[in-house]
């Protein structure tokens, strides 16, 4: 039986954090206040924790085990003790409590560059952070021209780094990072930086890394990086851990807990008209949960159902857009079959088909939309569900498609069927 | 469990990370730190190339858009011998026992600048570099360690200029009697000892500006004091011998003086120096054994 590379016990992590002085009453409490203020403050800076409010755990009581060669993602809502973590495995913070075991050596990414001197050239810096991240001078000497060729730089090797672009630097800083060889990788969410080629070629390198069986421990909002890239999930929650297994569960869990890409999901629709009344509203046959996965499908469905109150034209639209906000489709079949029906008063119940495009891999948000077309909007229900679409990647596998390529970009009209009835 | 903790404690590769050979793996045990010296020796050595990285660093930055260049390491301590020699020298008319000022004043000027640079710049060290401590792990010694190596270097360029202002009045003046003698020997021992008091008061007082920023602006008053209770610019001869020894408690007035004695062929005042080397050494293990202390937190008040 082999150890494992990461054996974490009983973690904790607590802060002091600061609370409010109470404000003065009176005049005669105000000078008091303002004379014992430096005692105050000094009393604020020592270690002691006075009252239960100051204390905060940013980790509690976390335990999980991860095998060498494992590739773990660590998920989690911001201020869920993910950056805690990997700054305690890294050793930048000593945990309060537990205890830590790791087999082998540790490299650790938590931003891209550190130590970087404005002031010295980008030849010097590559010796610098090499230094800082635990390289010999030999191995950097060594791996340099592979460095350099990586990071693109090679004309502007002598110059400042304080002249370089932001991509520029942090390309130098991933590049150096990237030829650090330890048996542990620790990364933090450090690819959200450079253009879209560069953050292909990172997660292409932290693929071989990670295909390299070496142990990988990845923190990152990218949830297509993620998926791709790791084996398993460690989901964390509030300081705790919530959840580890399968990555694609872990993901599940962290989108339903609404911090997901395309931002808060609504369900309930806001009504523009008393015309109607919307009791129910289901995306694929299901009302309770916020993100729907069409993986392998290539259709989405939408059912609406509730009250008509008042006779008269009721179409449904449908819309779909990007993470960004960006519409990708839309879905109008009253527009294009010579308008909707008149509905008459009572309950109705409209379903339809949606047929999806070739869209890439990635979260897609739905707005569904009660219409008289061309008149008024009835109902709206923007941000109504999170579709995750597992379509063809875009920045991993080296495909020719960037997001900005996407074969149907833009506001596309979808297909699919509609019934109307009650 | 308790037997693996053994094990992981006595691993000789406990020091990790850094890459080397692929072979031995080594095991890392993090837990609350107890103890009261919390220094890896063995993890410094592993890092020593930081260490010149560092110093490198800062010899490099300093120097780059300047016109005079690596110049400023020798034109800054002949200007202040020149300013104290025309203060000091001429003003007051203090005696300095048929020693011409420039000299005397120069010799007692080397230990103390770089004593006073080492405290002042390893000071703001940790506070000015935040943003490498708080997110990549080494041995934080190496930060205030590294601003005393850089003021070392320093000191080596102004010590060569002490030789070149020497030959003037030996050579020039016939004063040979300047020429100091075979106590020039004990020279590395001193050196050594005024930078083992830099390192632990640069331990202390960097740590403590980390957390209490009001150093930052104690530190100047402080290294202005510090000068003027120290034999700089006026001779230890003025005081009698209780109060010299009493002085001594001040590890730069035994360093100072004798170090200026060495360079200027005097004999030495021994009590005095046991007593100054006796107090550097225990500031220096005190720095480092609160430097080791504080270090735990460092990341989580920076």
């Amino acid at each position: 039986m082999t150890e494992p590379a990461i054996q974490v016990k009983n973690l904790g992590k607590r802060y002091k954090i600061g609370v409010r002085n109470k404000p003065a009453n009176n005049f005669r409490e105000a000078m008091t206040n303002a004379i014992m203020a430096p005692w105050h403050r000094l009393h604020a800076l020592g270690d002691k924790v006075t009252s239960q409010e100051e204390i905060f755990w940013a980790l509690d009581d976390v335990s999980f085990e991860i095998e060498p060669g494992e590739v773990v993602g660590v998920m989690g809502q911001n201020g869920a003790g993910k950056s805690t973590l990997l700054k305690i495995l890294s050793r930048i913070t000593e945990p309060t409590t537990g205890e830590i075991k790791i087999n082998g050596r540790v490299g650790s990414l938590l931003e891209v560059g550190t130590g970087f001197h404005p002031d010295l050239t980008g030849r010097e810096n590559v010796f610098l952070n090499g230094a800082i991240l635990g390289m010999k001078r030999a191995e950097i000497i060594a791996k340099f021209d592979e460095i350099v060729a990586f990071a693109e730089i090679d004309r502007f090797l002598d110059t400042p780094v304080k002249r370089y672009s932001s991509g520029m630097r942090v390309r130098l800083g991933f590049a150096v990072a990237a030829h650090l060889n330890p048996e542990i990788l620790i990364v933090d969410e450090v690819l959200a930086v450079g253009d879209v080629a560069f953050q292909k070629k990172c997660l292409g390198k932290m693929n071989d890394v990670a295909g390299g069986g070496r142990t990988v421990l990845f923190v990152s909002h990218n949830m297509s990086a993620v998926r791709h890239l790791c084996t398993r999930g460690i989901y964390l929650n509030a300081g705790k851990v919530a959840f580890t297994g399968e990555v694609s569960d872990c993901i599940d869990l962290y989108l339903k807990h609404g911090d997901s890409g395309v931002g808060d999901i609504i369900r309930h629709g806001v009504y523009k008209s008393k015309r109607i009344q919307v009791d129910k509203i289901l995306v694929n046959g299901n009302h309770e949960d916020r993100v729907f996965f069409t993986q392998g499908s290539k259709k989405v469905e939408v059912e609406i159902s509730g009250d008509v109150l008042e006779s008269g034209q009721v179409a449904i639209e449908v819309l779909i857009s990007d993470d960004a906000g960006q519409p990708v489709g839309s879905f109008l079949p009253a527009h294009y079959s010579g308008g909707a029906p008149k509905l008459a008063a009572g309950p109705f119940h409209i379903s339809s088909q949606i047929e999806l495009p070739d869209l890439m891999r990635g979260e897609y948000l739905l707005s569904v939309f009660l219409t008289e077309p061309g008149r008024a909007h009835l109902w709206e229900c923007e941000r109504c569900a999170c579709l995750f679409f597992e379509g063809r990647p875009w920045a991993i596998e080296g495909g020719t498609h960037s997001r900005d390529q996407a074969p149907h970009h833009g506001s596309v009209v979808l297909n699919g069927n509609v019934n109307y009835g009650s | 469990m308790d037997k693996m903790t053994k094990i992981a404690a006595g691993s000789p590769g406990a020091e990790i990370p850094c890459v080397g050979s692929p072979e031995e793996v080594p095991t890392l045990v993090i837990k609350p730190k107890r103890g009261w010296l919390g220094v890896d020796f063995g993890e410094l050595m592993h890092y020593r190339e930081l260490l010149y990285f560092l110093v490198w660093r800062d010899l490099k930055a300093r120097y780059k858009q300047t016109v005079i260049g690596a110049g400023w390491a020798i034109l800054q301590p002949v200007i202040s011998m020149i300013v104290f020699s025309a203060i000091f020298g001429r003003l007051t008319g203090i005696k300095t026992e048929g020693v011409p000022y420039p000299v005397w004043v120069y010799a007692a000027l080397l230990p103390w600048t770089l004593f006073s640079n080492s405290v002042s710049q390893s000071s703001i060290s940790l506070v000015s570099q935040t943003s490498l401590f708080t997110k990549i792990y080494f041995p934080r010694l190496l930060i205030p360690s590294s601003s005393v190596g850089v003021a070392v270097l320093d000191f080596c360029m102004a010590f060569v200029v002490y030789f070149g202002i020497l030959s003037y009045y030996v050579f020039g003046k016939g004063l040979y009697s300047l020429l100091p003698g075979l106590s020039i020997l004990l020279l590395p021992v001193l050196i050594f000892l005024i930078v083992i008091a830099a390192l632990g008061v640069g331990f202390i007082m960097s740590s403590l500006t980390l957390k209490y920023r009001d150093f930052r602006s104690v530190i100047p008053f402080m290294m202005q004091t510090w000068m003027f209770i120290s034999p700089v610019v006026w001779p230890s001869y003025l005081l009698g011998f209780t109060n010299k020894c009493l002085m001594s408690i001040n590890p730069m007035f035994g360093l100072i003086m004798s170090f200026q004695d060495v360079m200027l062929g005097r004999p030495i005042e021994w009590l005095m120096l046991g007593i100054s080397a006796t107090v550097s050494v225990s500031v220096f293990i005190f720095g480092l054994y609160y430097f080791g202390r504080m270090e735990r937190r460092f990341a989580d008040i920076a």
